[in-house]
């Protein structure tokens, strides 16, 4: 059992108040708050270790370099990679997506290709493709969902054709919460030897993921996003592709060698990894990966569902809420909305009352459009977050519609 | 009365109040005093970008003065918009381009004039300004 009042300790920033109440932050979809020996990391990086990484040959260097290279072999091991030739640090998801849309596009992409998303993306397994679909004259196609925010994978037969060289999808939807049957959609794809990339970043602070097991091609996600610094993601790619695709930037580090007649480039993964990366954040995501894994990734999944539970139940009582996002399988995410206010309104009040949750289209419009609806509320749940919290969160909730209605 | 006066007047209205919960439901109480918004005024042009909450901000010229009328479906927008036409309607162009916009965050509301996506304030004032500049040479 999850000692949780222990666990915020650890967790210095969510001991303050708002307006004179306690904070209580339930934004973790958008970041999540960073353990202090993830800070610590970055200090002592640039305290005791800072050099430039992969190219000297002195002691400082090395050190850094180790450190650097030890976070790849972490995060190898984290997501069960088969090798490190595989892992690239990124910027982030974005980054990552956008790295293989475009690379991915220049080596497979031809006139009339098609590449599937579904339509519970957020903005950035989107527009990447479309860019990718512009410049190579490409069509993109849609998954669609159900209203209880399930993918139509059924669908996905009929939406393939001879043409789809590519389907990007997200493993949980970060508007609605919904956990995406990702093998199953693997499978298929697979099947018709495409390729499909899955945007990880709202699944790997709430479940254990292993890329062997589901045999993805490529696998993106952002250490913010799980208890490490921002600036900071992985694009994890099977070697077979990653191999064919051309570099997505130029510059030092990805090279091999470099003259006006010729430039060779890097082996895997430095092919993808040009100039001075952030080396304090990935020293420091190491940290990260060690406070999820010494919890238990099962111990925080286990929470986090209880407290999803309650949450859930607590909102439903409340009369004019409407929850979107009621597939069965879900993570901790709630995306709701009051039948008669505004969002705007209520989140505007419930953060004077200290809650922090956000409200908007989570750069998912076609979510909100697929409902009708301009955007919704969105609590989503960490590991340090509590039931006392969620009390809190029910009676702000409760003094704003007071307030509005 | 003077843009600053009517400015000034509403910043120490608001000065009346020390909880956040007082300000809010004034000014919620203000923006349901907003005179009705015309249906017809309610097309695409009218919106303003950037906001959460739908606005839509019109404005007409009556003798040498621009009459600004608006509305949302944000009950606080709507607040913020009075606010903004209280002190800004019925002024000749000049005056409205030259007059200042910080009683906003005099009065508190500062958390309203922030970049990020989530408000339209910035753009709404932006807009009276540019509606304004419009009307300036006709």
């Amino acid at each position: 059992m999850m000692d949780i009042n222990k666990i915020r300790e650890q967790f210095t920033i969510l001991d303050q108040e708002v307006n004179n109440r306690k904070l209580v932050y339930f934004d973790n979809g958008a970041t999540t708050q960073k353990p202090i020996q993830v800070i610590d990391s970055i200090v002592k990086y640039y305290s005791e270790i800072n050099s430039n990484v992969h190219r000297g040959v002195h002691h400082l260097s090395q050190l850094a370099t180790d450190a650097y290279e030890n976070t790849r072999k972490r995060v190898r091991s984290f997501i069960n990679a088969p090798t490190t030739k595989g892992i690239v640090f990124t910027k982030g998801t974005t980054d990552s997506i956008n790295i293989v849309a475009s690379s991915f596009a220049k080596a497979f992409l031809n006139k009339g290709d098609e590449v599937i998303v579904s339509e519970l993306e957020h903005h950035s397994n989107i527009v990447p493709w479309q860019l990718a679909c512009e410049q190579y004259g490409a069509v993109l196609k849609v998954l669609p969902i159900s209203d209880d925010g399930s993918m139509q994978v059924e669908q996905l037969e009929n939406i393939i054709s001879p043409n789809t060289k590519i389907i990007a999808v997200a493993h949980v939807s970060n508007a609605l919460g919904v956990i995406n049957p990702v093998k199953k959609i693997i499978d298929i794809a697979h099947k018709r030897n495409i390729p499909v990339l899955v945007d990880g970043a709202q699944a790997i602070p709430h479940q254990k993921v292993d890329v062997t097991d589901l045999d993805c091609d490529f696998y993106c996600f952002s250490a913010h996003k799980m208890y490490g610094p921002t600036g900071v993601g992985v694009l994890y790619g099977k070697e077979k592709w990653l191999e064919q695709m051309p570099p997505y930037q130029g510059g030092g580090e990805m090279i091999e060698s470099v003259s006006f007649t010729k430039t060779t480039y890097n082996e895997l993964p430095y092919k993808f990894e040009a100039g001075t990366p952030n080396i304090a954040g990935v020293v420091a995501f190491e940290k990260a990966i060690d406070f999820m894994e010494g919890l238990g990734v099962d111990n925080i999944l286990n929470h986090e569902k209880e407290l999803l539970h309650y949450a859930t139940e607590k909102l439903l009582a409340i009369d004019g809420i409407k929850i979107y996002g009621t597939a069965k399988n879900k993570a901790a995410v709630i995306s709701f909305l009051h039948s008669s206010i505004h969002q705007y309104d209520l989140g505007t009040i419930i953060d004077k009352m200290g809650v922090a949750i956000r409200t908007g289209t989570h750069c998912a419009q076609p979510v909100m459009d697929h409902y009708g609806i301009s955007g919704t509320m969105r609590a989503s749940f960490a590991v340090y977050n509590t039931k006392e919290e969620i009390d809190a969160f029910i009676n702000a909730i409760n003094v704003a519609i007071n307030m509005l209605g | 009365m003077t843009i600053k006066e009517k400015a000034d007047q509403l910043v120490e209205e608001f000065a009346m109040f020390d909880d956040w919960m007082d300000k809010y439901n004034y000014l919620i109480e203000m923006g349901n005093t907003l005179d009705v918004y015309d249906e017809k005024n309610k097309v695409e042009e009218n919106l303003i970008a950037g906001c959460q909450s739908r606005v839509w901000l019109y404005a007409e010229k009556k003798d040498d003065k621009v009459v600004f009328s608006a509305d949302s479906d944000a009950v606080i927008t709507k607040g913020i918009i009075y606010l903004l036409i209280r002190v800004f309607s019925g002024h000749t162009p000049e005056e409205i381009i030259n007059a200042d916009m910080d009683f906003v965050d005099q009065i508190g509301l500062k958390e309203h004039l922030s970049p990020t996506r989530s408000n339209g304030l910035v753009s709404m004032m932006k807009q009276v300004k540019m509606y304004a500049v419009a009307y300036q040479n006709k």
